[in-house]
């Protein structure tokens, strides 16, 4: 057998673990938990073999969006820190595999939905994934300062989806829940932006810091927080839930919009100096996974 | 390492991924059949 040594990667077959890395697994987590909270709110209890494939389907969906996001980005992705050692820019996958990987694990996600739980469930996951790689990914995210707020409605499909498998029609807590997603979407994106900022400069992505300035981005952090606060209670204003959920969460909105202003205090421009966007970044994780677990705790609780 | 060699060895390991993957979605299938006609095992 003659020794030939290896120069370009790409030429090779793909290892199943930088397909799996196309995904993007580590992002997946948020996906995974508000779709299977949307689930375990719903009115109907479905089988557990139904509820674990429609969660499934959810993972399937935003591992295909993870990968049509990386199969378009590639050039984008080269010019990040953050991005450059991904299986397509590090040379470890070729873009035609990524691609055809993306579309067949969404049509397969959307099709394993539809046969397993109902078509309108199928359908709003289609339109979630299509959302995400045409309206966010080719359209929004290259063009405009505004990207990450239209775009954010793409992450807030999944409590709808939940719900919609279990029930099968649409109802006012999944879309107020849709709401709080999308209105988290902007203060949590530009918080990290913010401390990135130097990478989607050097990749030209127009996000709000690198055209607007930190400030107008602070102060747009703050002014988005109020609305996604307000539309966090909602549920329980409306009778939607319990006092669990509005008590916890009416504390947990509090400390966010405290953070918020803290990051609008803040003047400073070098990222070593952005403490407080980096504490908000990462409580506006913790945030979203607390309200959804006490959204849970009081459904069931109370039932 | 040789070109080949670690062709071959990527072949098998997606091989063995997708053996277990289709063997995992030839179970849910079966429960998911037994879920939507309301059987109860």
């Amino acid at each position: 057998m003659p020794t030939i040594e290896m120069t370009n990667p790409a030429a090779l077959p793909a290892d199943w673990r930088d397909l799996l890395a196309l995904t993007k697994p580590r992002v997946m987590y948020l996906v995974v938990f508000t779709g299977l909270c949307g689930l375990l709110v719903a009115p109907v209890t479905l089988p557990f073999v139904l509820g674990f494939t429609a969660i499934l389907c959810i993972a399937l969906g935003a591992g295909a969006c993870g990968a049509l996001n990386q199969w378009y980005e590639v050039e984008i992705d080269a010019k990040m820190r953050r991005t450059a050692k991904r299986p397509l820019p590090g040379g470890r996958v070729d873009r035609q595999s990524a691609l055809h990987f993306g579309v067949g694990l969404g049509f397969f996600s959307v099709i394993l939905m539809g046969l397993a739980t109902n078509w309108l469930a199928a359908a709003l996951l289609a339109v979630s994934i299509l959302f995400y790689v045409i309206v966010y990914t080719v359209w929004l995210k290259p063009r405009t300062t505004q990207n990450i707020v239209i775009g954010g409605a793409a992450g807030a499909f999944p409590p709808v989806i939940g719900w919609v498998a279990a029930t099968g029609h649409l109802s006012a807590l999944p879309l107020l829940l849709f709401a709080i997603i999308f209105l988290w979407t902007p203060p949590h994106f530009w918080a990290l932006s913010l401390f990135v900022r130097s990478d989607y400069a050097a990749a030209g992505i127009p996000m709000l810091p690198v055209v607007a300035g930190p400030q107008n981005t602070r102060r747009q952090i703050f002014i988005y927080s109020l609305p996604m606060a307000a539309s966090a209670i909602a549920p329980w204003l409306l009778g939607l839930t319990g006092p669990i959920y509005g008590v916890s969460v009416a504390v947990l909105s509090f400390v966010f919009l405290v953070l918020a202003a803290r990051v609008l205090a803040n003047r400073a421009t070098e990222p070593a100096q952005m403490a407080p966007e980096k504490k908000l970044f990462a409580y506006s994780v913790f945030y979203l996974f607390a309200l959804f677990a006490v959204l849970v705790a009081d459904r069931w609780l109370a039932a | 390492m040789k070109l080949e060699e670690e062709i071959v060895r990527r072949q098998r390991d997606r091989a063995r991924i997708m053996a277990l993957l289709l063997g995992a979605f030839v179970v849910l299938v079966f429960f998911i059949t037994i879920a939507k006609t309301g059987m109860n095992w």
